[in-house]
Parts: structure tokens; C-alpha cells; sequence
């Protein structure tokens, strides 16, 4: 063990309580056998179900799996024909998949399918407290709820079929306070992107993050989704926040959340879950809130996020000479000159989407700056889930997008990764309200931009990366 | 998995930081099934140029580096998503250690679930194996498990960590789920408790 024990009143923190109620053994070591609450899976799992099929191992608790078709759905469309025979393939395969181990599933077609981490806290299925896992690294994205939730490879998704559990070395915990009042047009994803570039990409690697502060418990839901989906850009194993009020008004009244006496029951326990007062945390990061500007990257890691009004960095004000031809080579690929105003680079795309900001709070922001404007490039909006699609046009999102000529789709991951054949043409430049910026992550040869929902609103509607400020309010008249 | 001992390789020199699973392996070939092997998907768009011919720039690329079983890299080796298609490619193309100052957690644990060995070391060190590699390109390498420690030609010697599980399951080519289903009575019991404090997680 790396830390001893603490006695019953030693003060926890969040991870610890939940760490602590989930232990079923520890090993020489001290990493933890955890029981695992929920796992969910997509079409991505299919060598996990093989390694099961190679072993002759069967699922130890099939209500505890949730299989949701996302990554490789066409979103033209909900028919199969839509796309190619390999990625239909994938999407049937999962079908079959959940078929044999008689598994919950959500295929493409059904009302409550959905990218996995928009559609497990939409059913309540994500709650406090819980151990929560599946095959994909934005798992951190349910930690929003106060559980502990983060991704896992193939290997140990097998693992989690055939067992219900997962070994885990314990992870440190780092708290990271962002106080004080966002300013305008400032969202979660601004929040999250400014704690990247201020830890570092590997800023919380061994870590759990907690965030904390007033300006974390101002967010929503939605917007705390946003925060906890990227701590893995910042390393982290997982993202957590206290349940509280805000928590608890979202899960009341979901299909899988008690009712009566066992909500009474749950409500108690998940507001005991918060990090004691004087518990000990390995480290801690502040950020002032009254800094965070609207964020944009410029490079190809999560880290290169700066302020909107910014100008593309230079590779010789570095002294490392490595650090500096990396940053260089970094340039070359995105097509940007040191120097250069964010402001002033053209945009060939816009995408809204993805399990980081295509929620309701997410696509209203967007619409908000679409409505009375016109995309000048080709500009797309993916719905997190197929129920936030129904909501959004019960609210006539879908026609201000599409006035605006924003294309509208059927939910799924779409151009975040690319599987489903929803990719950026090489050399194009994409602004997108997605997580990674890796090379090539939207199409070979693809140039993402992150940012906001709104501020790639903004930029679909000017046709270059734009501060969201600028937009706000729409042009008069246009209005109603 | 296969079982890890003891390796002696060239290593090949790759300084770059924050590589990512997307690079190590591109998204469009996640499809296929792990027989029908990885090898040739491993760093795919990195070391082809646009018209898809094998650009001489990229280190992997170079002829003398194709027996090299050890990839020395920067920090954050493996970030990104949680695709163990990343370590299938790097087995498969032969790799069964990589060294680098930090990895992806994700990356990581997967890593030792398939053989291959990652070691994290002092950034200093792995400069000093980069300039070793670069300047005696023939120099061997020799990583060894049981001691924990990495050797270079010259007999420096870096130590390293790892969990004493993972390195057992390592050296013996142990898989974890039949290890796991020792411990059938604990976690039965913890079920039978979860059952009567939270019932409504069962539904
Ligand atoms: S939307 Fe993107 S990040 Fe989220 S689960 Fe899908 S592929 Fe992963």
C-alpha cells in the first residue's frame, strides 16, 4: 500500500469513499480488485467479447453491461445502407454481440441510443457513488455525477465482462478550484481547456481530478459533463464533482433512478459523498475564473489550448531545442505562421458534436449564435443522443440550424473520430467542439481546432476562428 | 500473453512528446480482427508521406532500426484514447519494451496485459539512451525484468518500478482473469451486500 489505511474517522476524500465501498480484495502491492457498478460497451468491444469467446467465458452479470451503438453509426441517416459494408459490419456486429450474452443494447435506430457517455447519465444509469467503466477513455465524462468512472482497454473490458471487477493501483487525487465568475461568452469547455494548458497534457497523470470551486458548482450538468470528459486530456484517470443540488435535480425522475423510499435512500447517500472538509488531497491547482478567456488550440495537443485573441505561437522563443522543432513541425502540419492572429485563420468546416458538448445546454448555445446568421463553409451538428435530438427540435433547434444551413443529423460520434466515414478531406481545417486534436484525428491529414459549441457557431458563420464575444448579441432585425 | 524476462535489442530513438494512440495507430484500422495482425497499421500516417510512400525523415523507417524490439520515446507516450489496438500494433511489429519519462494510464495498463513492457525512467536517462542509440547505432540495450533495471552497452544501468502483480504476471505470462476468479467467494459477498444497500442498481 502507498498510504496506510485510514481509521473510521480519518477524513476522505470523494475517491477514497467510493474506492473504500468498492474494495474486494487488495493484492501485494496494493493494487484493489474494485467491483464495478456499470460497465458500458460499444461496437469498439468486439475484442473484448473475442478474447471471451477465445477463453470460453460467458458475461458474469449481463444486467450490468449496457451496450450502445455510437462510434460506428452512420448519422445521415438510421439506415445501415448509409454506410459502408466493413462499418455496418461493426455496428451488427455489436448486435450480436449483445445478442449471445444476452446484454442490454441500444442499437442504431432505437429512441434511446446515443454516443455511451451522453446516454448513460441521460437514464440515470450513471449515479453517485458508482464504479463505472467502459472501453473508451472519455468514460471520466460520468465522474460529472460524483462516481468513479474511467476508460479501459479491451483486455480489461474481458476482465470486467467475466468478473464484475477491475484491479486498480490506487490513483492520487489532485483538487483542482477554479473560483470566482466566468466571464461572457465563457463555457466548461473554456474552463477545461485552460486547466489543460495550465497542468499540461500529462499535468495529472497517477491522478483522479477533483474539481471544486464556485465557479465548477455554478455549471450544469451539461457543462460539468463537459469538464469531467476531459481530464484525460490533462492525463488523468478520472474527473470527479461532488453531487449536490444541481446533481441531484438532474437525476430526479430518470428511468433508472429510484423512487420512494430507496430515493430517499440514494438521495442520502450521494450527498455523503463529498471530499470531507479536511481531507488531504496529494495535490492542488487554482485557477481564477475572472481569467478564463474563450479557448482555442492552435497545435495537435489538447495543451495548446490560449485565449481566442491570441496569435499562433513562435518555435524559436523557446530555448529547448527539441521542444522547439517539435512545435515547428507542429505548425507545418496545421498550416499556421508564428504570429499569426487566431482571429485571422480561415476555417474550411465546422462540427458540433461529440460525447464533450453535444448535449441540450451545448447545442442551445450554438443556435443562439446561428440563429439569423449563415454558415459560410460546411457546418454540421451531430446530437449527443438521439433523445437530445428529439428535445432540441421540440425546442425548433434543428430549423434555426437549418435556416442558418447547418446540416442536422442523427446522433452518434461522427467527425470526432472519423469511424463512421464522417471525416475532414486532408489538409482541411476544422473548427470543432470535439476533445482531441491529434493529427489526423478527424481524416488523415485533418486540423482541428477546439473550442465551444458556440464559439463553432461563430466561426461556421464568419468562416474563420472567431472570439464569440464579438457575435453577441445577433444582428439587428434578425431577431425575433 | 507471451511471458517477458529478459530483452537485449538495438532501441530505437524516438524524441517525440505526447505521442498519441491515434498516431500510433489510425482509427480507420480498429476494425480488424487482432489475427489478422497489426503490424503494418503501427505509426501508419506517420511514416507515409500524403501520396502514401515511406518518408525517410521518420526514424522507424530507416532499415537498421527493423530489428529493434525497444522504442525509447518522450513523456505522455500513448495518450489519448483507450484503444489496445496501440499495443497490438507495437507487439506485432515486434516491440516488447518501451521506455519513455511517462505514459498514458490507459496505454499503460494495457501494455502489461499483452507482454509488452513499459518502463518509465528519468527523462535524463532516456536523453542519455537517445544520444547513446544516435551515436553507436549498433549498441545494444538490454532491459531486465526480474532486476528491474535497464542496461546500456557501456554498463550504465537505470533502475525502474513496476507492481510486483504486474511484473509476476509479466515474467509468467499470467493473464488476469483466471487469477481473479480466486477471489469468486469476496466478490459474491460484496454482491450480496451491494444487493441489500442499494437494491435499485440491480433493476
Ligand atoms: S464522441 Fe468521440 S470521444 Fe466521445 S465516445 Fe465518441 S469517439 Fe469517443
Amino acid at each position: 500500500m502507498t498510504r496506510p489505511s485510514p481509521g473510521p474517522i480519518a477524513p476522505r476524500t470523494m475517491l477514497r469513499k467510493i474506492w473504500d465501498s468498492h474494495r474486494v480484495a487488495v493484492r501485494d502491492g496494493g493494487e484493489a480488485l474494485l467491483y464495478v457498478d456499470r460497465h458500458y460497451a460499444h461496437e469498439g468491444s468486439f475484442h473484448a467479447f473475442d478474447i471471451l469467446k477465445l477463453q470460453g467465458r460467458s458475461v458474469r452479470r449481463p444486467d450490468l453491461t449496457l451496450c450502445i451503438a455510437d462510434h460506428y453509426v452512420p448519422t445521415v441517416s438510421r439506415d445501415a445502407a448509409d454506410a459502408s459494408p466493413e462499418i455496418a459490419n461493426m455496428v451488427e456486429q455489436l448486435s450480436e454481440n449483445a445478442r449471445r450474452e444476452n446484454l442490454p443494447l441500444l442499437a442504431m435506430g432505437d429512441a434511446g441510443q446515443g454516443i455511451v457517455h451522453v446516454v448513460g447519465p441521460e437514464l440515470g444509469m450513471t449515479q453517485p457513488g458508482l464504479v463505472i467503466v467502459c472501453g473508451d477513455s472519455h468514460t471520466s465524462t460520468h465522474g460529472a455525477f460524483g462516481a468513479l468512472a474511467f476508460g479501459i482497454g479491451a483486455s480489461e473490458v474481458a476482465h470486467v465482462l467475466a468478473t464484475q471487477t477491475i484491479w486498480q493501483a490506487p490513483p492520487k487525487v489532485m483538487r483542482v478550484s477554479v473560483d470566482g465568475t466566468l466571464g461572457a461568452g465563457v463555457t466548461a469547455k473554456d474552463v477545461i481547456l485552460s486547466i489543460i494548458a495550465s497542468i499540461g497534457a500529462d499535468g495529472a497523470s497517477g491522478h483522479v481530478l477533483e474539481y471544486a470551486g464556485s465557479a465548477i458548482r455554478s455549471l450544469s450538468m451539461d457543462g460539468r459533463m463537459t469538464v469531467c470528459n476531459m481530464s484525460i486530456e490533462a492525463g488523468g484517470r478520472a474527473g470527479m464533482i461532488a453531487p449536490d443540488d444541481t446533481t441531484i435535480n438532474y437525476l430526479r425522475g430518470r428511468p433508472y433512478v429510484p423512487t420512494g423510499a430507496d430515493w430517499e435512500a440514494a438521495e442520502a447517500d450521494w450527498r455523503s459523498l463529498a471530499s470531507d472538509a479536511d481531507a488531504s488531497f496529494d495535490r492542488e491547482a487554482r485557477l481564477d475564473a475572472g481569467t478564463i478567456a474563450p479557448s482555442v488550440t492552435w497545435g495537435n495537443s489538447p495543451e495548446d489550448a490560449v485565449p481566442v485573441t491570441a496569435s499562433v505561437p513562435d518555435p524559436s522563443s523557446l530555448d529547448d531545442e527539441g521542444a522547439s522543432a517539435a512545435m515547428a513541425a507542429t505548425l507545418e502540419y496545421m498550416g499556421l505562421e508564428a504570429g499569426t492572429r487566431l482571429v485571422d485563420v480561415p476555417i474550411d468546416r465546422a462540427f458540433i458534436g461529440s460525447c464533450t458538448n453535444a448535449r441540450l445546454d451545448d447545442l442551445r448555445a450554438a443556435a443562439e449564435i446561428a440563429k439569423g446568421r449563415r454558415a459560410v463553409v460546411p457546418a454540421v451538428v451531430v446530437p449527443g443522443s438521439t433523445a437530445i435530438k428529439a428535445a432540441a427540435e421540440a425546442e425548433g433547434l434543428d430549423r434555426i440550424f437549418e435556416e442558418a444551413g447547418f446540416e442536422w443529423r442523427h446522433s452518434g460520434c461522427s467527425m470526432c473520430v472519423g469511424i463512421n466515414g464522417d471525416t475532414a478531406a486532408a489538409g482541411e481545417r476544422v473548427a470543432s467542439t470535439t476533445n482531441r486534436n491529434f493529427r489526423g484525428r478527424q481524416g488523415k491529414g485533418s486540423r482541428t481546432h477546439l473550442m465551444g459549441p458556440a464559439m463553432a457557431a461563430a466561426a461556421a458563420v464568419t468562416g474563420r476562428i472567431t472570439d464569440v464575444r464579438q457575435l453577441v448579441p445577433a444582428p439587428a432585425g434578425q431577431r425575433d | 500473453m507471451d511471458a517477458f524476462t529478459t530483452l537485449t535489442s538495438l532501441a530505437v530513438p524516438l524524441r517525440m512528446a505526447n505521442v498519441d494512440t491515434d498516431q500510433l495507430i489510425p482509427a480507420r484500422f480498429l476494425k480488424q480482427p487482432r489475427s489478422w495482425g497489426y503490424d503494418t497499421a503501427l505509426f501508419h500516417d506517420l511514416r507515409r508521406d500524403e501520396a502514401g510512400v515511406l518518408r525517410d525523415d521518420f526514424v522507424l523507417n530507416a532499415p537498421h532500426w527493423q530489428d529493434a524490439r525497444i522504442l525509447v520515446a518522450d513523456r505522455n507516450f500513448g495518450c489519448g484514447s483507450s484503444r489496445e489496438g496501440a499495443v497490438y500494433a507495437l507487439f506485432d511489429a515486434g516491440f516488447r519494451c518501451v521506455i519513455a519519462p511517462s505514459f498514458g494510464d490507459i496505454f499503460y495498463s494495457n501494455s502489461t496485459k499483452n507482454g509488452l513492457l513499459p518502463v518509465k525512467l528519468d527523462r535524463d536517462e532516456v536523453s542519455r539512451i537517445w544520444r547513446t542509440a544516435e551515436t553507436d547505432p549498433n549498441g545494444l540495450l538490454t532491459v531486465d525484468l526480474e532486476r528491474q533495471h535497464v542496461r546500456l552497452g557501456d554498463g550504465l544501468t537505470f533502475g525502474f518500478e513496476i507492481d510486483p502483480f504486474r511484473k509476476h504476471c509479466l515474467l509468467n505470462g499470467l493473464d488476469d482473469i483466471a487469477l481473479t476468479l480466486e477471489h469468486e467467494a469476496a466478490i459474491a459477498a460484496h454482491e450480496v451486500t451491494l444487493a441489500d444497500a442499494k437494491p435499485w442498481l440491480a433493476k
